[in-house]
């Protein structure tokens, strides 16, 4: 784009400095807010944070790669219950971070590679998607026997699995982190994905996924291979996912609900009302619906689904490019001589 | 020979309750292009409206056949004044608006009606085969899917209707300039599927019980039945609905009702790995 920066290299040096100004907002918050909050606030903090991380990998996935994914929470999902069972398994829980991430990592490979080595179009990677959510929530829900159980840790059916352990300092099983703990690891994760996700879109496998994603066509022509990148992004973006359902899992605990529709809907939704294309418009719109479903959720007589409905099809049909764009593209308007 | 008879019905009432759920959206799909994420609501809405007419006072039969799909048929026109006109072309979008729909709808019905489970129970009793029994309304759910079926395909290929709704569907540029209005067959259509949706939703509240979140239990299913069928909206829904809902019947026979459905599932997306372009892709492609 014309007035973004003479060069590559400036450009990278943009990419770094975002990055690191991430990080920065990431460690200030970590730091401040649990000095703040209550302990009941900081749960929900995290739970918030865990979203925005979920928020951010589709936002990788469909904003950059162009890949409407309607099953993101079948990852998330994936993160949580392998956390969980391994957690319930393994010693040490720091053990099963890796577990966590990895299991929906090559979830997200092996359906990735049914899809776009069988060069499925648009629409009908969002049915497999959905459909791949719906048998794994059909499945975990009907896991409630004893005979269901992975080494010590019974899947519980519906129940999901309330006993769930939390992590501990790496390396010492006796001290479980405390919430306050958990909120600090939660929000430098996101900032540590923020950082990520700024980095590989600056890569050159980044920009060849936002080339595939404006020009399929023309970018195979130009001889690179689609399918392996489109990969490529959509394992990154189970990977983070499965971060995000640990993170959950460390705050409420993991039950056959992260893998539902509503979930795979929400995630849709605020990165849609964020804005597709952006970072840091997901983020903000997990948060505020977030907040906003909170807060409908409080009042009697009114049904959060109606407000969530209501809010996506305004947003499809008003804003169709998102608030960050819409947000930004006014102040800029207000702002001609703007400073950068 | 008894157990072969009902484990048939069976098979075949399985067969026939995925094709009529799945038919309403078969119908905007192959006519206008359109994925259709609030139609599961709309099965929903074709069962309140016909419980509602029973409460009425309103003849089952009438409520059910004439009530439901006139209901839901009116909804479709309006929201494809208000939604989908505007969205024309963008699937992606559509798709998500009519998700908000969905969404939308759910939350209004569960604030008018609550969460609760109503229904009215199947007429027409059981009937008895040899040593088993199978319920009556089963068997007429089958003829009435059937006759759906046929009558669909008898308007889109005999009548003068039929041939500009084919027209328009296989090249709607052509159709326009050849003095169609487009616009109005579009929104005929979509209300079409709406009306169908809602009979459809109505036949099966007998069965299903009805509830604000019934539609999605039913929109995955017909949303792949629709897909895997492929281009031709009725050959392609009709052996979609054959191979699914079969597989589905002798996975629940074979196993538990759980993992039937996790079978069919799983075989619809080996088959769209297979034939990407869906059943009608490959086969059956010149017919409707």
């Amino acid at each position: 784009m014309p007035g973004e920066g003479p060069g590559r290299a400036s450009a990278n040096g943009r990419a770094a400095f975002e990055a690191a100004l991430g990080l920065l907002a990431a460690g200030i918050a970590a730091w401040w807010l649990p000095q703040m909050l209550e302990l009941f606030s900081i749960i929900n903090a995290t739970v918030y944070t865990a979203m925005a991380v979920l928020a951010l990998s589709l936002a990788l996935v469909w904003g950059f790669g162009g890949i409407l994914c309607f099953g993101q929470a079948a990852f998330f999902g994936l993160g949580g219950y392998a956390y969980a069972v391994a957690a319930l398994n393994l010693p040490d829980t720091t053990y099963a971070v890796p577990i966590a991430i990895l299991v929906p990592s090559l979830a997200a490979a092996a359906l990735g590679y049914v899809m776009f080595f069988g060069r499925i179009s648009d629409v009908y990677m969002g049915v497999i998607t959905l459909t791949v959510t719906l048998i794994l929530f059909n499945f975990v829900n009907s896991t409630a026997g004893e005979e269901w159980r992975i080494g010590a840790a019974p899947l519980g059916g519906f129940n999901g699995i309330p006993t769930t352990p939390p992590l501990n300092l790496p390396g010492d099983p006796g001290t479980p982190l405390a919430p306050e703990q958990i909120f600090v690891l939660a929000v430098l994760c996101l900032g540590l994905c923020y950082a990520l996700c700024k980095l590989v879109l600056r890569s050159r496998f980044g920009r060849v996924v936002v080339a595939i994603r404006e020009n399929e066509l023309r970018a195979a022509l130009l001889g690179y291979d689609v399918r392996l990148y489109k990969l490529g992004i959509f394992t990154i973006g189970g990977a983070m996912a499965g971060l995000a359902g640990l993170l959950f899992a460390n705050c409420v605990f993991v039950s056959p609900t992260m893998f539902s529709l509503a979930y795979s809907g929400q995630i849709i939704i605020w990165v849609m009302v964020g804005g597709i294309g952006t970072l840091l418009g997901p983020v903000i719109g997990a948060m505020l619906l977030q907040a906003l479903t909170a807060w409908v959720g409080t009042l009697p007589e009114i049904n959060p689904n109606l407000i969530l409905g209501l809010v996506l099809l305004v947003a499809v049909l008003a804003i169709p490019r998102g608030l960050q764009p819409t947000v930004a593209g006014w102040l800029r308007r207000r702002l001609p001589e703007d400073a950068a | 020979m008894d157990l072969a008879i009902a484990t048939g019905i069976q098979a075949l009432t399985g067969i026939a309750t995925l094709l009529l759920i799945s038919l309403g959206l078969a119908i905007v799909f192959g006519m206008m292009r359109v994925i259709n994420l609030a139609h599961g609501e709309f099965l929903m809405l074709g069962a309140y409206s016909a419980i509602l007419a029973v409460q009425a006072g309103v003849n089952l039969w009438i409520a059910m056949l004439v009530v439901a799909p006139l209901c839901v048929g009116l909804l479709g026109v309006v929201v494809e004044r208000l939604v989908i006109r505007r969205l024309y072309g963008r699937m992606v979008d559509t798709m998500l608006a009519t998700w908000g729909l969905s969404l939308a709808l759910i939350g209004a019905v569960t604030m008018i009606f609550g969460n609760t489970v109503s229904g009215f129970s199947a007429p027409l009793g059981s009937v008895r085969i040899g040593a088993y029994s199978t319920s009556g309304y089963g068997l007429f759910l089958i003829g009435a899917t059937v006759l759906l079926l046929l009558a669909v395909w008898a308007v889109l290929r005999f009548t003068p209707a039929g041939l500009i709704a084919r027209g328009t569907m296989q090249n709607a540029g052509m159709a326009a300039a050849l003095g169609v209005p487009t616009e109005r067959v579009y929104a005929l259509s979509f209300a079409a599927g709406a009306a169908v949706s809602g009979l459809a939703g109505a036949l099966m509240a007998p069965f299903s019980g009805v509830l604000p979140t019934m539609g999605t239990a039913y929109i995955a299913k017909s949303f792949i039945t629709v897909i895997t069928g492929g281009a031709a909206m009725l050959a392609g829904t009709a052996s979609a609905s054959v191979l699914l809902g079969g597989v589905n019947t002798l996975g629940t026979f074979a196993t538990t009702p759980v993992l039937g459905e996790v079978l069919m599932l799983a075989v619809a997306i080996l088959l769209l790995r297979l034939l990407p372009q869906g059943i009608t892709g490959r086969f059956f492609r010149r017919a409707l």
